[in-house]
């Protein structure tokens, strides 16, 4: 099969950037989304152009570097799947797809479709983990966790933190990808000593950030490759008002 | 260079750990603070470094070439990670670990490793339920287990198919909490492309910043390598995409010792090729082999569709060939056995390269909503990838590469024969012999960096600690950048014609054919000359596009396949000179009747540790093996 590509091209972070138009002929629908860009590189590098820079790593859709636009949707048609598990089958011979890099102002673009989203490692660093010095830990059998718990604590530990649900959202509101974390480590008896603490730490430095609040579209859900629940950032809000709360009491 | 003093305890095995520990030097937490630790890759074994020696107050820098730390490779493992800890009141003891994992190596691992490592791994799984880590559990909240293969008891922790992943947050959980302290710089997107080395003595690292392009010196009393593994010279493989070996190789280069290069694990269970412009085999974790069944028709090119194909015109090979593990005989034998019947004219798909992963008798025995639970994100993977479902129709596997056992040579402080450089986790050779166990990947990335790096660095560096780091201004550092530099250059002032990823294509191709699931002195010697040729070939012709000061992902590809055409060389070399058979090694010459792997301990129960010669050919330094708490056996399975 045969694709119009219409991919974005910028040199650098200041550099202007601009949608350029390439066709590519000799696609196999098994190949995968990426696979495609990759003919499309070899077949710019042999013209001596330089190749379209995208992020990506794994490609088996858990490293959570990937992620592109197609079409005006993070991570492409189809729900629960990050965008190296887009394959070549999901489009029409002949057809045009558009391919964007995350759109949010906390996530600039470094290089056509690349772009820096340290800022979600800099939200984790606020206090996204248990504080537990290696060595200090008891016996792991010693604190029960109800596989309820602990079902619901994998759900939303499943974030890869690709941010799609930033890039969706029209406020490029994190509040997925915070819900995410703080619903796993409030949900596991181990993360309840810091529960206060973080859902303010963490709240306060996705602020910071730059990172919008959420008004409750659901997008970042339907686009998320984990399919990480909405229902974390209700409990994000639990958690935060409750931390006020007790922080207010105290 | 004489091989250095692997530095193993002397005296009885079992307390070898326990008594080494208490002898060994420490330095109180305020020198700590005055010494520099750089550590290269964030993932099990680095991220779990970089944590646990800033705790203490080393100054970390830690280095990755990805966006994050959390996107290394350790988050794509799916199956899970053992552990000694008999919860299942099944028989299970660190002896019995130990014992699983040296006879899964076939005998070609240090001892003394592999015993800490069994020792040590009921601390992992405590230490990574304190992180968070949420592990499969028991409906009465105790953590549950399953068995994997080439083993009899269930020590196997999990978290769904994705056990991996969770392991890795919680390190990078750890990580970042030191990166808030101010403990632990984290430099995400450098590669590091030389190790400094000046006098035998590690004193830095030349890293490129690949946003701008910059090359940067960076200093530090040690330097630990915790790179993964070099699977993807086959091309194709398992791993990510950016998994290399250029700063294991550099490393080499100045001076390392590298240890049994040819020793590959071939996964059994990996999605089967599709095409040309296939970029990599997604491996479907070997949990799946629980309950399903592998098999492939009775009668050679049978197209029909598997639905249609009676039982009795079914041959379930592993379960005939092996009774005893049937479909849980370990990852080499399986690999190689789907190889054969494949070779025979029994495989399934377009090219004959697949074979039949079935599940409907688990379905049947268990019930459907059992067997999602169990695998439910592997099938809706493999769903999303192929388009078939696994829940009426076969999965269509064939095994491709996955893990390195060789890799650096380290002693059993994990220091390489570079001092002050150490290597952990999946780049160094130490705990997996010829083959590694399934699930012990992840236990050896955290046993090293959380539990034995933080004691023996700290007892290596306990002499140093007043000194300042090295200058970065010094001859070594601008040495090494300009070369650094020189390569660079090199790659983008050629004018082939060839781009990089064409090279590594034909580079695996030729690997996997001759240094592959199966070897041939003859194979292996046409593959000496052809990897050479295809050396020079791609210095003369390779066209590398873009710039050096610049975001270039055709340069970082040119460079670590550069590297790869000189380790493929020395994975031939080191196949060659290993006249055995042993876990993964297969060489055709030294099998049994029945076909299985047939060592020769007389001749080659030793490490095989090349030293890189300037200008001449490696030498092989031979490091012998002796085993006194388990007789070394034949490896059966049957």
């Amino acid at each position: 099969m045969r694709v119009r590509l219409k991919v974005w091209r910028q040199a650098s972070p200041t550099a202007p950037g601009a949608l350029e138009a390439y066709d590519l002929d000799g696609i196999d629908p098994q190949m995968s989304f990426l696979e495609m860009l990759d003919h499309l590189n070899e077949t710019l590098a042999m013209r001596g152009e330089a190749t379209v820079a995208f992020d990506h790593d794994c490609r088996e859709g858990i490293c959570g570097q990937c992620g592109v636009f197609i079409n005006g949707r993070p991570h492409g048609p189809g729900r629960g799947t990050a965008t190296c598990q887009v394959h070549m089958r999901s489009f029409a011979d002949g057809e045009t797809i558009v391919i964007e890099p995350w759109r949010a102002g906390p996530f600039p673009v470094l290089c056509d479709l690349v772009t820096d989203r340290s800022a979600l490692d800099r939200v984790i660093a606020s206090g996204g983990f248990i504080s537990v010095n290696t060595g200090s830990a008891p016996e792991a059998n010693t604190t029960p966790v109800s596989k309820r718990d602990a079902d619901e604590a994998f759900d939303a530990a499943a974030c890869i933190g690709c941010g799609a649900c930033v890039a969706v959202c029209k406020n490029a509101s994190a509040m997925l990808f915070v819900g995410a974390k703080i619903s796993h480590l409030a949900t596991m008896p181990q993360g309840r000593p810091e529960r206060t603490d973080r859902a303010l730490a963490m709240v306060e430095a996705m602020e910071a950030e730059g990172f919008g609040g959420c008004t409750q579209t659901g997008a970042c859900e339907a686009v998320c490759p984990k399919e990480i629940s909405v229902r974390t950032i209700a409990r994000l809000n639990y958690e935060y008002l409750r931390a006020r709360l007790m922080r207010a009491l105290r | 260079m004489s091989l250095p003093d692997p530095r193993v305890p002397e005296g009885p095995v079992r307390e070898a750990w326990s008594r080494h520990k208490s002898r060994i030097c420490l330095i109180n937490p305020a020198n700590k603070r005055g010494l520099e630790v750089l550590v290269v890759g964030s993932g099990l074994a680095g991220a779990g470094a970089a944590a646990s020696l800033a705790e203490q107050g080393y100054r970390v820098k830690c280095f990755c070439y990805q966006d994050s730390a959390r996107r290394a490779h350790s988050i794509a493992a799916q199956g899970g990670i053992n552990a000694a800890k008999n919860y299942q009141n099944d028989g299970d003891t660190v002896d019995r670990l130990f014992e699983d994992t040296l006879r899964g190596g076939d005998y070609r691992s240090r001892e003394a490793h592999v015993h800490r490592l069994a020792e040590l791994s009921a601390n992992v799984i405590d230490q990574c339920v304190a992180q968070g880590v949420p592990f499969a559990r028991e409906y009465g909240g105790t953590l549950a287990n399953r068995s994997f293969g080439g083993v009899q008891v269930q020590r196997t922790f999990y978290a769904r198919g994705q056990t991996g992943q969770q392991l890795l947050l919680g390190s990078y959980g750890a990580l970042s909490r030191q990166v808030r302290d101010g403990r632990v710089q984290m430099l995400a997107r450098r590669e590091v492309l030389d190790i400094v080395v000046k006098d035998g003595e590690a004193q830095g690292l030349i890293a490129r910043d690949l946003v701008t392009g910059a090359l940067e010196r960076h200093s530090g009393h040690a330097v630990v390598l915790a790179t993964g593994g070099y699977g993807t010279i086959y091309y194709l493989s398992t791993l990510a995409m950016g998994c290399n070996a250029t700063a294991a190789w550099r490393a080499h280069l100045r001076g390392a010792l590298f240890a049994n290069p040819s020793f590959v694990q071939i996964h059994p269970t990996c999605l089967m090729a599709h095409g040309d412009h296939q970029a990599k085999l997604t491996l479907m974790s070997e949990s799946l082999r629980n309950d399903g069944r592998i098999w492939v028709p009775s009668a050679r090119a049978d197209s029909r569709d598997p639905s249609a194909i009676p039982r009795a015109e079914r041959d379930y090979y592993l379960e005939r060939k092996y009774p005893a593990y049937g479909n849980l005989a370990p990852r080499d034998i399986a690999s190689r056995a789907a190889k054969e019947v494949c070779d025979a004219g029994y495989g399934i798909g377009p090219a004959g390269r697949g074979v039949y992963l079935g599940f409907e008798d688990a379905i049947a025995r268990e019930g459907l909503e059992v067997i999602r639970g169990r695998y439910g994100n592997l099938f809706q993977m493999y769903e999303t990838i192929t388009g078939d479902d696994p829940y009426t129709t076969p999965m269509r596997i064939y095994p491709a590469a996955h893990f390195t056992m060789g890799g650096l040579w380290v002693d059993y402080h994990l220091m390489t024969s570079i001092r002050g450089l150490y290597a952990v986790g999946e780049c160094n050779f130490a705990d997996h012999g010829a083959n590694r166990l399934g699930a012990n990947s992840l236990l050896q990335a955290c046993v090293d960096g959380n539990f034995i790096l933080p004691y023996t660095l700290g007892h290596d560096l306990s002499s140093s600690f007043g000194d300042a780091a090295p200058d970065t201004a010094g001859p070594a550092f601008a040495a090494a950048e300009q070369d650094v530099r020189g390569r660079i250059a090199a790659l983008l002032d050629n004018d082939g014609g060839t781009t990089p990823r064409t090279f590594h294509r034909r580079l695996g191709a030729l690997l996997w054919d001759r240094c592959g699931i199966s070897r041939t002195e003859d194979g292996l010697r046409t593959a000496l000359s052809d990897v050479r040729a295809l050396r020079e070939e791609f210095h003369r012709d390779v066209r590398v596009v873009g710039s050096a000061d610049a975001l270039n992902p055709e340069l970082e590809r040119a460079l670590r396949i550069s590297d790869y055409m000189e380790l493929a060389e020395l994975m031939v070399r080191d196949a060659l000179a290993r006249d055995e058979s042993c876990g993964a090694h297969f060489r055709q010459e030294h099998q049994t009747p029945d076909g299985e792997a047939l060592r020769n301990d007389a001749e080659f129960m030793h490490i095989s540790a090349w030293e890189h010669e300037h200008g001449g050919e490696p030498s092989l330094h031979r490091e012998a093996l002796s085993f006194t708490l388990a007789a070394p056996g034949a490896r059966s399975y049957k």
